[in-house]
């Protein structure tokens, strides 16, 4: 393999809800912005089947082409609008405006022309703009040409609506409504009384929706109230209706495509549906879990989407029943548990929705699972005080959970909680075994298990403020069949009434390190006796760790006050320190690495090393601007091929880590587009198969070759139908004719393989396809193995593979780059 | 302003009746309000929405229904059967009719005003032709299972859409046969009712008729089909009336909960001419039934069971900012039913039904400016009068020593003698009133108790002589001639040598006690007289219009005084104008003849003459100066009107003595506590 360079580049976990989520015109795909790429997913499955990647900033909108409904615009805050052909993930087009774009409008009736929001030299004063985009065929068009429309609009592209036929935009802005109209280039500004009494202060606009066959605009405010206008080609004789049902900001409004039915959303976390206008007449889709933020509706009227602020967007049938929820990473405004890895699903593992721990799968960029801890309501007021998930460990190789929530209403009262769950099998998920009512008398500080293989009986070890830790075995419960099984207290250790910070055990887990304020003891974890300490009179001990494998002798901690120590568990003395200031210490639980990020004025820095040797291995200065809370080592499904000795830390596994921001980063040498792959294009080339006079031939041809091949070879065991089965014509079919070579390039080709198919029973593809996967999840768990078994068994009744080899090599590259199969999301099933 | 002891009396215990009818006449500009007790009062929508005329109640007569026809006649039906006519001139009623079909609860007007129809509970529909002398029973319609609650005619005259319980029937007016009927779903919310009932229909040029019911909805039907075209729920409990606007491009309906929902008709889309019902702007104006609205062509006008008349004005339709352009809310009549004995510190309180008199408390304590004085001896109800037979009292007066009491309903004239011995009182009525004293629209004693002055409805003003015990009629001054309206303002002069009397339009006549001649003839103003009053020795005549102008006129000198000339040179403020209700009382101070008071039912004035008036610029409503403000600033800013708004409603306000002031007030939260409870409705948070 080339050695690359190793760059950090964010990994997925962007935004969802950044942008009003938008459906493709047969309503079967889902399109929504996501970081810096437009992620297609379908609507039915949830699955995402591509990622659009290509602009160098964060995308700001997205819309259909309404001259061809199979391509897509977006728009970048790197100035950029691109065209893409969304079916096969392909860029069509590059046009570059310039200044940075923060929404997108394209009204029905406009011929070629681009509203778009840009924002002027000002800070935080937005225009709308039109441009033509020209007629051009390269790749790249400029199209610089501005031509101004309304000046001071909101940047959100929700407070912009255009009306029906393209004939009058409607754009909000903190208590005015302007209507221009596109023909006449009039303004009708109309203004609501402000902040004069108190009982209006809070007519704020927030948002606008135009209807889309009458006159009619829906503007939604911070008091909940929706105002539906009515006669807004008169400064005088306008006049509006209310509608009140939220109690708080209208966060979106959408109307059914006919125009019959308004659809509003906010904190409630209810969808409302207005019917006819009426305030009377009103039904709820109620328990969507978190605030809405953008409605859409399909063009076909037949489905609603709502993206919610925890990172989701549900998908929802006209009869107001949710039908699919495509989940992100949930963050929440901090995350307190850290990152974690479970051990068997190697999912990440972290603090999600209010009380919830999420499992989030970091090849497929989407939520697994999420457990709820907490088990109660979650009431989203202001000021109120809530239960909160504070710290979570995995331990015998996922088979026990235990988290710690705590609620703190003022100094004095604290309520404190610690549950263990136990995974099962049955059901495939986490169970709750033990809930311990105050475990601690104060804050608990960590929590770790004895993962060590050798001891049969797990053992939690929780150390707290109150200057105790304590040590938790499973026993016996007082259960007369013997056949419960619990947690209890075994031990409680402490020195001196110092708090107890940290706790470790060693990989063997014969010992257990906690760290009392500035010394670290090291206890017998068979006999719970003390057997030393360390003192570094230095500072407060933050972080503190094992060695692994080789390093298992050396234990590390930092200090407060910038000191990296290493000391050696044999002679008991330090081994060697460094000043570093220490934001993150993670040991990597599959080699010897250690990987420490250190905090400075200028950002943060990262260093992996030995703890046998002072000196780092690796070093990555300003991995992030932002200071880096949290980091986790993600073993590796494949391993990788790092020849130099910097880079052979990421051979075993990968460093993910999250910045204050809650941006999740990670040190990849791919490409991002091929780090995260999306999955079976083949799936869905197929389902979209048209029905076109040359599928018609073909099908005749197969029946022809069926019949043929059945006279031929009884005994055939794949009945899979031939066409499929011949990549050229798969390629042919499945990609769109605009962005294949002229069909006197292909011509020779595809005869060919029509040719050949008749002395070839069976398929080249498959086969090729399953060599892929053989190498790329060699390592992965029985269930892939038998797999790919089975896979091969069909494999063996195959016949011919020379097919694949009539076709010249870089054709063949060029044509499958469209449909590189991957099948690791079986795993995740 | 000087500081003042304010006795602050919230013992009247008035609660006015409820709204039941409102009609609104374009060509006069003035709108019709009938209430429970059968009350029925006249608002001049030009003149500042002033409560111009009043028609007394009377036990019997519960108005169901009230028009204006032919002109500016205005008809009521009641559920006694009758329709009644009123003279709005001689301000009584012209002549009742029964029309033998029970109960009536419905009545309109035909377009052309030549034709009235009246919906009856035995399910007939009667037609009377306007004649100019009386209304003439013409025929019935085709009879129909239940009350007829509702009618409205075709704009065109032809037809008659007519809502009963359950249905609707349109009705040809050439053949008084029923053309079509719609029948209406009971279902409210899933729920079916056991009945649904009509409350009121609007038919309209097109043929579209538009019903509104008890289920809650507002429905629009195609009458020459019969079809349904549009419904609109609006309200969980009934919706109770219906107005539609002349230009029929919006109407207004008002529901059980209060809210009052406008209605207007817009194009569906810039460019086509198809147009579309939609329910645009809720007002809450109300905490019980809307009982009845009216569509003026610029304000929505609503009334109800809470008693209050809410003119909403339509702001698209107002040019320019000013009356007309501002919510009227309209709760207590506009004049006095309060009148005050200085003398013996009483106080008279009209009801409809009855008089009460109190002797205010007194305090022996004495406190800085602001403070509560503890009452030493509390309020005493002294008598509570009743009247005799189903009329409501007109107006009512006690005399300045306290000894004689005056009331009048529309056929009877009372006056009784009381005595005080101690702590008992006893009255006598002084019988045998002369036949001509019927009916008296204002009743007023002289400053020394010695004459009784009454203005009667036939616009003649008596004056009687009091003895003791007994009475002499001195003189009648007969109204100008060829004019019979009913004058219904009087004033006196202290020194008892000036009687000023003002109409409802014309001037305000000054007649010459001493030689009981007509003095003079104040010049007519477009606007009515709200208040009159004589200033002591110097007998300027002080009269305040709708239009809150004030004007001084000397008597003596038969001329506005200088002052008053100043003034309408300069112009009042700006605020001052703006203010919507009008000055009903006005008096002086005896010692300080600069100073004029007045009051109006949110404020309390007190004009000095002496400082110079303020101009447009200078804040009109000055707070209470500081205390350690500088002299100069308080020159700068003092000027003639001194304002204080502490005391508000404000039904009444007079100077008991130089240092002593009695404030009247009737909080709104009383007389909602008097009322029957609102519909229950939901609230969130509750």
């Amino acid at each position: 393999m080339v050695e690359e360079s190793v760059r950090v580049v964010r990994c997925g976990g962007s935004r969802l809800n950044f942008r009003r989520a938008l459906f493709s015109a047969d309503s079967k795909y889902i399109f929504c912005v996501s970081g810096d790429f437009v992620k297609v997913y379908s609507s039915a499955t949830e699955e995402c089947v591509h990622v659009l990647h290509g602009h160098e900033n964060v995308v700001s909108g997205i819309l259909l082409n309404p001259n061809n409904h199979l391509q897509l615009f977006s728009c970048s805050f790197d100035g950029t609008i691109k065209l893409w052909d969304y079916l096969d993930g392909i860029l069509i087009k590059t046009f570059i405006i310039g200044p940075k774009l923060h929404a997108l409008f394209i009204p029905t009736r406009a011929e070629d022309s681009i509203f778009l929001t840009i924002s002027k030299e000002e800070p935080d004063i937005f225009q709308l703009v039109s441009v033509k985009l020209p007629k051009s065929s390269s790749q790249d068009v400029e199209a610089r040409e501005l031509s101004f429309v309304l000046d001071y609009v909101n940047r959100s592209p929700k407070c912009i609506a255009f009306g029906h036929e393209g004939e009058y935009i409607a754009a909000v802005r903190d208590f005015y409504l302007s209507v221009y109209f596109l023909k006449k280039k009039k303004t009708c500004n109309f203004t609501l009384p402000s902040t004069k009494n108190k009982k209006n202060a809070k007519n704020r606009f927030t948002c606008v929706a135009c209807h889309p066959k009458e006159d009619c605009i829906a503007s939604g405010h911070m008091d909940g109230k929706i105002r539906l206008w009515r006669n807004f080609h008169d400064d005088k004789k306008y006049t509006y209706t209310c509608l009140h049902w939220h109690h708080d900001m209208v966060m979106d409004l959408a109307f059914t495509v006919t125009g019959t039915s308004l659809l509003s959303g906010g904190r409630e976390c209810v969808l409302v549906e207005w019917r006819e206008g009426s305030e009377k007449n009103k039904e709820f889709l109620p328990r969507l879990g978190s605030t809405i933020e953008h409605i859409s509706v399909s063009p076909a009227g037949d489905l609603f989407c709502t993206s919610h602020s925890d990172n989701k967007i549900t998908v929802i049938h006209r009869n107001l029943n949710a039908s699919a929820v495509i989940q992100g990473l949930v963050k929440d405004r901090s995350i307190s548990t850290g990152l974690m890895v479970d051990p068997r699903t190697k999912a990440l593992v972290l603090n999600g929705k209010p009380g919830h721990l999420q499992f989030y799968s970091l090849q497929g960029d989407k939520q697994l699972y999420n457990l709820d801890i907490i088990q109660q309501e979650y009431i989203n007021d202001d000021g109120l005080i809530q239960i909160e998930l504070v710290k979570a460990a995995f331990g015998c190789s996922g088979t026990w959970l235990a988290t710690v929530e705590q609620r703190q209403e003022n100094e004095t009262e604290l309520e404190l909680q610690m549950k263990l769950w136990t995974y099962s099998k049955k059901t495939q998920g986490f169970a709750l075994n033990t809930k311990i009512a105050m475990p601690h008398d104060d804050h608990i500080t960590a929590l770790c298990f004895n993962n060590a293989e050798n001891y049969e009986k797990p053992i939690l070890v929780t150390a707290s403020r109150d200057g105790h830790f304590k040590v938790w075995v499973l026993a016996d419960d007082s259960d007369i069949y013997k056949k419960a099984i619990g947690w209890t207290c075994d031990f409680v250790g402490s020195y001196h009434k110092y708090q107890a910070t940290n706790c470790c055990f060693s990989e063997d887990g014969s010992l257990l390190a906690v760290s009392f304020e500035e010394i670290v003891t090291i206890w017998d974890s068979e006999t719970w006796e003390l057997k030393c300490t360390f003192c570094q009179r230095a500072g407060k001990i933050r972080h503190l760790c094992f060695g692994r494998l080789t390093c298992s002798k050396y234990l590390l901690g930092t200090t407060d006050n910038g000191i990296l120590c290493c000391w050696n568990l044999l002679s008991c003395s330090m081994q060697w320190s460094a000043k570093l200031n220490v934001s993150v210490l993670e040991p990597d639980p599959y080699s010897d690495h250690v990987a420490a990020v250190s905090q400075s004025a200028e950002g943060s820095d990262l260093f992996v090393f030995k703890p046998s040797e002072p000196r780092p291995l690796y070093i990555q200065k300003n991995v992030s601007r932002e200071e880096v809370q949290w980091g986790v080592f993600v073993p590796r499904d494949v391993p990788g091929s790092f020849t130099s000795e910097a880079y052979q830390w990421l051979n075993r596994s990968q460093f993910y880590f999250l910045t204050k921001s809650q941006s999740l980063l990670t040190f990849s040498t791919k490409s991002p587009e091929e780090k995260l792959t999306p999955t079976s294009k083949q799936l869905l080339a197929e389902e979209s198969l048209p029905t076109t006079p040359f599928s018609l031939i073909l099908g005749k041809h197969r029946q022809q070759q069926d019949s043929r091949l059945n006279e031929t070879s009884e005994n055939e065991l794949i009945q899979l139908p031939l066409t499929e089965n011949i990549p050229a014509i798969n390629e042919l079919l499945h990609t769109p004719a605009h962005v294949l070579p002229s069909a006197s390039f292909l011509c020779s080709l595809f005869i060919n393989s029509l040719l050949l198919s008749k002395e070839t029973k069976s398929t080249e593809e498959i086969p090729d396809d399953v060599d892929m996967e053989e190498k790329e999840e060699s390592d992965s768990s029985d269930e892939e193995k038998d797999f790919t078994e089975k896979a091969q068994e069909t494999n063996t009744t195959d016949l011919g593979e020379d097919v694949i080899h009539q076709l010249s090599k870089s054709e063949e590259k060029e044509l499958r780059k469209f449909r590189k199969v991957d099948y690791s999301w079986l795993a995740a099933l | 302003m000087g500081e003042f002891k304010v006795h602050r009396v919230r013992f009247f215990n008035y609660v006015p009746s409820g709204i039941r009818c409102v009609a609104y006449n374009n060509q006069s500009n003035r709108l019709a309000v009938s209430r429970t007790d059968g009350t029925v009062e006249i608002y001049n929508l030009s003149a500042n929405y002033f409560q111009e005329k009043f028609f007394p109640g009377h036990e019997s007569r519960a108005t169901e229904a009230l028009c204006w026809a032919e002109g500016q006649r205005l008809f009521s039906a009641g559920l006694n059967g009758e329709i009644l006519e009123y003279d709005l001139q001689a301000l009584n009623i012209k002549y009742a009719l029964d029309a033998f079909g029970g109960p009536i609860w419905s009545m309109t007007a035909s377009p052309s005003g030549s034709q009235l129809v009246v919906g009856c509970e035995d399910g007939s529909v009667k037609l009377f032709e306007v004649t100019p002398e009386k209304i003439q029973f013409s025929r019935n319609f085709d009879r129909q299972k239940s009350r007829i609650l509702s009618l409205s005619w075709h704009p065109a005259g032809t037809h008659i859409a007519a809502g009963s319980i359950d249905y609707i029937s349109v009705f040809d007016v050439k053949s008084g046969s029923i053309i079509r009927k719609m029948v209406l779903d009971r279902q409210h919310l899933g729920v079916t009712k056991s009945r649904c009932i009509v409350w009121g229909v609007a038919f309209l040029s097109d043929g579209t008729v538009i019903s509104v019911d008890s289920v809650g909805k507002v429905q629009l039907w195609d009458s020459a089909t019969g079809t349904l075209v549009k419904s609109h729920l609006i309200a969980n409990a009934d919706v109770q009336s219906i107005a539609v606007a002349d230009q029929e491009d919006s109407f207004v309906v008002g529901t059980a909960e209060g809210t009052v929902f406008h209605f207007q008709l817009v194009s569906v889309t810039s460019n086509s001419s198809e147009k579309q019902w939609v329910r645009t702007k809720p007002f809450q104006h109300h905490t019980h039934d809307v009982r009845t609205v009216a569509h003026s062509p610029t304000a929505l006008i609503s009334g109800g069971t809470d008693t209050h008349l809410v003119i909403r004005p339509l702001m698209e339709k107002v040019e320019v900012k000013n009356y007309d352009a501002a919510l009227r809310k309209i709760t207590f009549p506009h004049r006095r039913l309060i009148s005050c004995s200085k003398r013996r510190q009483l106080l008279l309180f009209q009801f409809a039904h009855h008089l009460e008199l109190w002797r205010l408390g007194s305090t022996l304590a004495t406190g800085k400016n602001g403070d509560t004085l503890p009452l030493s001896k509390n309020a005493d109800h002294l008598l509570h009068l009743k009247t005799k037979g189903p009329e409501n009292i007109i107006c009512s007066c006690v005399s300045q020593c306290g000894s004689w009491i005056a009331y009048s309903t529309a056929s009877r004239f009372f006056l009784y003698r009381l005595k005080y011995e101690h702590d008992n009182i006893s009255l006598q009525r002084v019988s045998k009133m002369p036949a001509f004293l019927r009916s008296a629209l204002h009743i007023l004693f002289s400053e020394d108790s010695t004459k009784l002055f009454v203005a009667s409805n036939q616009g003649s003003l008596h004056i009687i002589h009091l003895l003791e015990g007994s009475f002499k009629h001195l003189h009648t001054f007969q109204p100008p001639s060829g004019t019979v309206e009913a004058m219904c303002l009087l004033a006196v002069s202290p020194d008892g040598n000036w009687l000023a009397a003002s109409g409802t339009s014309a001037g305000v006549h000054v007649y010459d006690l001493n030689h009981l001649k007509l003095h003079c003839t104040v010049p007519a103003y477009n606007f009515p007289v709200t208040a009159l009053a004589i200033a002591p020795n110097t007998n300027n005549l002080v009269i305040a219009h709708s239009d809150q102008q004030v004007f001084e006129f000397s008597i003596p000198d038969k001329q506005y005084t200088e002052w008053s000339r100043n003034v309408q040179k300069q112009g009042f403020h700006q605020l001052w104008l703006q203010r919507d209700t009008p000055i009903t009382h006005i008096s002086f101070h005896p010692k300080r003849p600069m100073h004029i008071l007045l009051h109006d039912a949110y404020m309390f004035c007190i004009i000095d003459k002496s400082l110079p008036l303020p101009n447009d610029k200078t804040v009109l409503y000055n707070p209470l100066p500081p205390k350690n403000e500088s002299d100069v600033f308080l020159r700068r800013t003092a000027h003639a009107f001194k304002i204080s708004k502490i005391y508000k409603p404000l039904l009444f306000m007079d100077l008991l003595d130089e240092r002593t002031l009695v404030a009247v007030e009737r909080p709104l939260d009383d007389i909602i506590a008097q009322l029957p409870p609102p519909i229950k409705k939901k609230k969130f948070g509750t």
